[in-house]
């Protein structure tokens, strides 16, 4: 059967119905000038065998490099069974199941996603994943002024440490919201937000303050203080967290006192491959009491009138299909096949493998920093504790590095001159568990090699501090 | 039919309000609008303090089949919110008229009573949209 539902003639027939002359008659009432008419630059359609090739070829052309990158997509070991089980018919669609009676394994899953996701970040309640990291945030502060009702502000402190894609994102949402995102510096010394910074807005009516640790630069933030002077402000908490962090950090519903209040983040780092830049999926959980507030679909377990265990969609009255235009978003649940295979992938690690990922990739990190700033010409920018990235300063152009790297298939970092100028020529590295001994030795090496190469005489700019 | 006391008056939008003695106003949804909507499951009620105008949203029911905005029938100050309902929204299934209430405002003109329907009038109303 063809999954086209409407036939020409079911199509003429439904015309005739309503009295209208052609499909392009019910688009009349939008103006001529707002309607997209053709698209153009699609080309033409390729046959299987041309696709394939063409894609292989492109797939290619990211070749196979030693990655040292990491700004928000981490190259960690995924099982191979992940995606083996993940693309069975059986999981193999990212469609949202409606139909409890239908949909049981899926529903099952995504409860066992959220039951993860609730254990790693300490809080009540999860929900089933959102477009990504970035979007993630842009919710989760949209989501934090309906359920802030004390605050009337609409403002929101958001550090400059987050990562700078994902403030752009937040701020694309929801600055025509009338909501008000409030830039907060970070210590030079630190890389972090010192409470110190915070003190000029005390007394202020706050709605929210976003607390991203380890922030865009690895660095951990003062969680316990941030949080608490949040909270004494009546200002909500969001915490935007790597979720393989949680599994050796203090997680987020256990930051300050009382514990943050929505956390959210990239899920990329549990099983989603870096894929040059997506798709991926974000998660949210939040504090039981704000749950009505929360976005996306969220899967309950209920028990049927034999008592026996079930799933099924629960809360819906938040979403667009009931709540209308005054539903909490439209998310659905676009990235389900991302969310099933992070639950695999959390499942075949378990939570002792997932805390002994995050400790060999704090390990390699440091082995990693440890190597490159052997170099007089490269020091760490930062004196605070990090988690699996590290920003260090060349004396000599970045750019003049990172070229001769990337023609040794070496991705050395992520250049942090674009988005942080006031730094220098400072990149941001990461070594997960997939760098072995060899492959920083490596890295480290062909630094030195080009570092000496364009100083003659060691470091041209100025010796370094002891 | 659905029992409409005669003492109260009530919007087009199904809320009903109750004139008390210190010249504040009580306001809840009607049996009716409780009975179409079905079992609560919760219970949104705005902040006391808050100032709302006549027919602006200001509370939300929602029950196993919907949610529904409850507007204000008249403007002025939130004094009061049924806490109770937050533990058992049940309560405006069983109640709506008396313990089943919502919030009690200090309406900023009276004279905005006016336009409400009484009893008979809202049973008129209900018949017809029955229809």
């Amino acid at each position: 059967m063809p999954f086209i539902p409407h036939s020409e003639t079911d199509i003429r027939e439904m015309l005739a119905a309503i009295g209208a002359d052609d499909v392009e008659a019910l688009f009349d009432e939008i103006p001529a000038n707002l309607r997209m008419g053709e698209l153009s630059g699609v080309p033409e359609g390729l046959i299987e065998q041309d696709i394939a090739r063409l894609m292989m070829e492109r797939a290619e052309a990211d070749g196979r490099p030693l990655c040292f990158m990491g700004a928000g997509s981490y190259d960690h070991h995924i099982p191979a069974a992940v995606w083996e089980i993940t693309t069975r018919g059986e999981f193999y669609s990212a469609y949202t199941p409606y139909q409890a009676e239908a949909s049981q394994g899926t529903l099952q899953l995504i409860y066992e996603f959220q039951t993860m996701m609730t254990q790693l970040t300490g809080l009540d309640v999860s929900n089933a994943s959102l477009y990504d990291g970035a979007s993630g945030l842009a919710e989760a502060i949209l989501m934090a002024v309906r359920a802030n009702r004390k605050s009337k502000s609409r403002r929101i402190l958001i550090p400059t440490t987050v990562h700078p894609d994902y403030r752009k994102t937040s701020h694309t949402i929801v600055h025509n919201q009338n909501i008000e995102l409030v830039d907060v510096p970070y210590c030079s010394e630190g890389g972090n937000m010192v409470p110190d910074s915070l003190k000029h807005y005390e007394g202020e009516d706050i709605t929210a303050v976003v607390i991203q640790h380890p922030n865009f630069f690895g660095i951990l933030e003062d969680v316990d203080a941030l949080t608490d002077w949040a909270h004494q402000q009546g200002a909500l908490v969001i915490a935007v967290a790597n979720p393989v962090s949680m599994a050796l950090l203090k997680p987020p519903g256990a930051w300050g006192a009382t514990g943050a209040d929505i956390a959210c983040g990239e899920g990329q780092p549990l099983g989603v491959p870096m894929m040059g830049g997506g798709p991926y999926f974000g998660y949210m959980c939040c504090k039981k009491e704000y749950v009505r507030q929360m976005p996306g679909r969220i899967v309950g377990r209920t028990v049927d009138r034999d008592e026996r265990v079930g799933y099924t969609l629960t809360l819906q009255a938040r979403e667009q299909h009931i709540r209308r235009s005054k539903a909490t978003s439209n998310i659905c649940t676009n990235q389900g096949l991302l969310v099933t295979a992070a639950t695999i992938h959390m499942a075949l690690l378990g939570a002792e493998g997932l805390k002994r990922v995050a400790q060999a990739c704090h390990a390699n990190t440091r082995k990693l920093v440890a190597a490159l700033t052997a170099s007089e010409c490269v020091e760490p920018v930062f004196n605070r504790p990090y988690f699996h990235e590290a920003v260090l300063r060349l004396s000599l152009p970045l750019d003049n590095v990172m070229r001769p790297l990337h023609a040794h298939n070496i991705l050395p970092g992520y250049a942090l001159t674009k988005d942080y100028p006031e730094l220098g020529d400072a990149l941001l590295v990461c070594a997960t568990e997939k760098r072995s001994d060899e492959d920083i030795a490596s890295y480290a090496s062909h630094l030195q090699r080009i570092i000496n190469s364009q100083t003659a005489a060691g470091c041209p700019v100025k010796p370094k501090m002891a | 039919m659905s029992n409409v006391p005669v003492e109260l008056k009530y919007a087009k939008t199904h809320e009903w309000t109750r004139e008390n003695d210190d010249g504040s106003v009580t306001v809840g949804i009607s049996d009716s609008a409780q009975d179409q909507l079905g079992d609560m499951v919760f219970i949104e009620l705005p902040e006391v303090g808050q100032t709302v105008d006549a027919a602006e949203a200001c509370a939300v029911v929602e029950s196993v089949k919907a949610a529904s905005d409850v507007y204000a029938p008249l403007g002025g100050e939130i004094v009061e919110v049924n806490e109770a309902l937050a533990d058992s929204p049940e309560t405006v299934n069983e109640d709506a008229f008396g313990e089943g209430w919502l919030f009690r405002m200090q309406p900023a003109d009276i004279a905005e009573m006016a336009p409400l329907m009484d009893a008979d009038a809202y049973e008129t109303f209900l018949a017809s949209e029955a229809h």
